[in-house]
């Protein structure tokens, strides 16, 4: 959106010797473009194409050249993803994840990111503050929060338990009925500082006469607040949100880290590695990793038709 | 504008929560990478006697050390590469309009957001094709995947905001191109550049997917990689103790470059998110 105005913008001169010169230009952007290109081509488009190849193959990590074609058995064979309980479940798992930990993500960014546009003394250190759980890699708070989530030592079950809220302590990764809860808790923890430092930017851009109008028309806060402030930055975390489900929905180190092998909380991601690595079965690994690709471009293909349709209506 | 008492109590009240819940866990993990043998499990919050033997231990019992070598050289190889190849990615598509701009950038920020677990196994193709797997350099490589994406379009953002008059009197005095990039733009850049090689520098240290799939042995690993792999006697007894201290070790540092280039890295970040 952002190089269409640019281009626009560009002086477009009629004499023949800016022109010429514009034509040189553009061949030495090409050439400074192509090293980025040839790298990006090499490690993300081929192996993307030889991935989609190998899913319609029995190919074996041991030996990746012993191979048949089979065609759209893995996917759709007697034994194929599409027909696998267990994917449908990691698929499960990964929407449930994504929808509620980028919903939940939002609304608490959103409040942090009000709490840090607030004139004040100790905003700095609040943004220092925040800053902590997003710098923090993510195998380390799973490890920090396995350790003080733990059943029996645990800092959190006795806090509650003196709290008086349990009489019992929780077991938070190995019961069912929780462990997909304390996922969510973690990431939820780690990831709301960005939505947070994201919206922030959107907020502080938000023209300070608008607050000034509606100041001295006396209007309430809170409906400033529905009616100036939050059309004013929807945009902004559209795109946020939008950014924050893409993340989510591959979503593999904090699975894997805490709770490895539980069907309760297996996602894509996980399945996938599962497959190709541990069961060396790269055929039926790589069909489900395009059904995973697939699963993606369609949620972008939708967020884009969206918004253009918005962009439209505007 | 004259705010109500009572907002203003809320407002510390929830400030003050906020902060307990960022700090609180990273806090209670540095209190007990420093508890000895049973201290550990009393859930106090501060040991009686603060010990490093978890530190020693952590050393002593494994290459931890090594692991720490190995993410640096990881890392920083994977943000020299990207900054050398996106410098001049981005200078070509954050100043001159040429035709097929637009889907090059999308093209860029798509692979940056794609499942990196969905090309995995053309990447292991890949890796060993190139005699790379269970080497430092398979991960160098496939970093380079979301690390280049970032850079670039990080770097076209910081870009943009250059003067246009210095390019063109750059451009008058007969200075070629690379001259302009490195010797005119590249110092008014280099707070930007710090706060990018950064983020990239975060990004990679923290990659676990690709160090898990493509190294085996225990000296190629990197500090995720050791960290998730570190067990005791048996699954039910992990030392947490050395498993703290380690997490201490590799977060402290990235905690300290954030928040001394606080400002730049909000800046960066929006840059390379928000202007989709």
């Amino acid at each position: 959106m952002t190089s269409q105005t640019l281009t626009s913008a560009a002086p477009v001169r009629p004499s023949s010797a800016e022109s010429s010169l514009q034509r040189s230009r553009q061949r030495t952007a090409w050439l400074l473009v192509a090293p980025a290109l040839v790298v990006l081509l090499a490690i993300a488009g081929w192996p993307l194409l030889r991935t989609i190849w190998f899913s319609l193959t029995n190919a074996q990590l041991g030996d990746l050249t012993q191979l048949q074609f089979v065609g759209l058995d893995n996917y759709i064979g007697e034994n194929g993803v599409l027909r696998d309980a267990a994917w449908w479940s990691a698929v499960a798992n990964t929407l449930r994840f994504s929808v509620i930990s980028v919903t939940l993500e939002t609304l608490l960014g959103l409040g942090v990111a009000l709490l840090l546009n607030t004139p004040s003394r100790v905003r700095t250190l609040l943004r220092a503050a925040v800053l902590v759980p997003w710098a923090i890699p993510t195998i380390v708070s799973a490890k920090m929060w396995s350790w003080m989530l733990n059943d029996q030592y645990g800092v959190i079950n006795v806090l509650l338990q003196s709290l008086g809220l349990i009489d019992h302590p929780l077991a938070f990764i190995a019961d069912p009925d929780l462990t997909f809860f304390t996922i969510i808790l973690v990431d939820v923890w780690k990831t709301t500082p960005f939505m947070a430092l994201l919206m922030l930017a959107a907020l502080q851009m938000v023209p300070s006469d608008c607050y000034e109008a509606a100041r001295v028309d006396g209007v309430p806060r809170l409906r400033v607040f529905s009616h100036i402030t939050l059309p004013l930055i929807l945009p902004a975390v559209l795109v946020a949100m939008v950014f924050r489900a893409l993340d989510a929905l591959r979503v593999f180190d904090l699975i894997y880290v805490m709770t490895s092998n539980s069907r309760l909380t297996k996602s894509m991601s996980v399945y996938v590695r599962e497959q190709l690595v541990d069961f060396q079965q790269v055929g039926f690994g790589s069909a489900s990793a395009t059904v995973l690709f697939l699963v993606i471009v369609l949620f972008t293909a939708g967020y884009m038709a969206f918004t253009r349709r918005r962009m439209q209506g505007v | 504008m004259k705010k109500h008492p009572v907002e203003t109590l809320l407002y510390y009240v929830a400030v003050a929560l906020v902060m307990v819940i960022s700090l609180f866990p990273f806090f209670y993990t540095i209190s007990s990478s420093l508890k000895r043998g049973n201290e550990l499990f009393s859930t106090s919050l501060w040991p009686a006697h603060p010990s490093f033997s978890n530190y020693a231990s952590l050393f002593r019992d494994q290459p931890f050390g090594a692991y720490l070598l190995n993410s640096v050289l990881v890392s920083g190889g994977a943000v020299l590469l990207s900054l050398g190849v996106s410098v001049l990615a981005a200078y070509a598509l954050g100043r001159v309009s040429f035709r097929g701009r637009g889907v090059l950038m999308m093209t860029i920020l798509g692979v940056s957001m794609f499942p990196q677990v969905a090309i995995l196994s053309g990447l292991f193709e890949l890796v060993r094709a190139l005699g790379l797997y269970d080497r430092l350099g398979a991960l160098v490589l496939t970093d380079l995947i979301f690390t280049l994406p970032f850079t670039i379009w990080v770097l076209v953002t910081f870009m943009r905001e250059l003067p246009k008059e210095l390019e063109e009197a750059a451009l008058m005095d007969g200075v070629g191109v690379f001259t302009l990039i490195f010797r005119i733009f590249l110092p008014l850049l280099l707070p930007a550049l710090a706060a990018t090689s950064l983020l990239a520098f975060i990004g990679a240290w923290n990659e676990f997917l690709f160090a898990l799939t493509f190294t085996i042995s225990p000296e190629q690993r990197t500090v995720p990689v050791a960290i998730s792999m570190i067990s005791g006697g048996s699954s039910f007894e992990l030392p947490w103790g050395t498993i703290m201290a380690a997490s201490v070790i590799v977060t402290v540092p990235l905690i300290l470059l954030v928040l001394l280039c606080q400002r730049q890295i909000v800046s960066g970040l929006t840059a390379g998110a928000v202007k989709g």
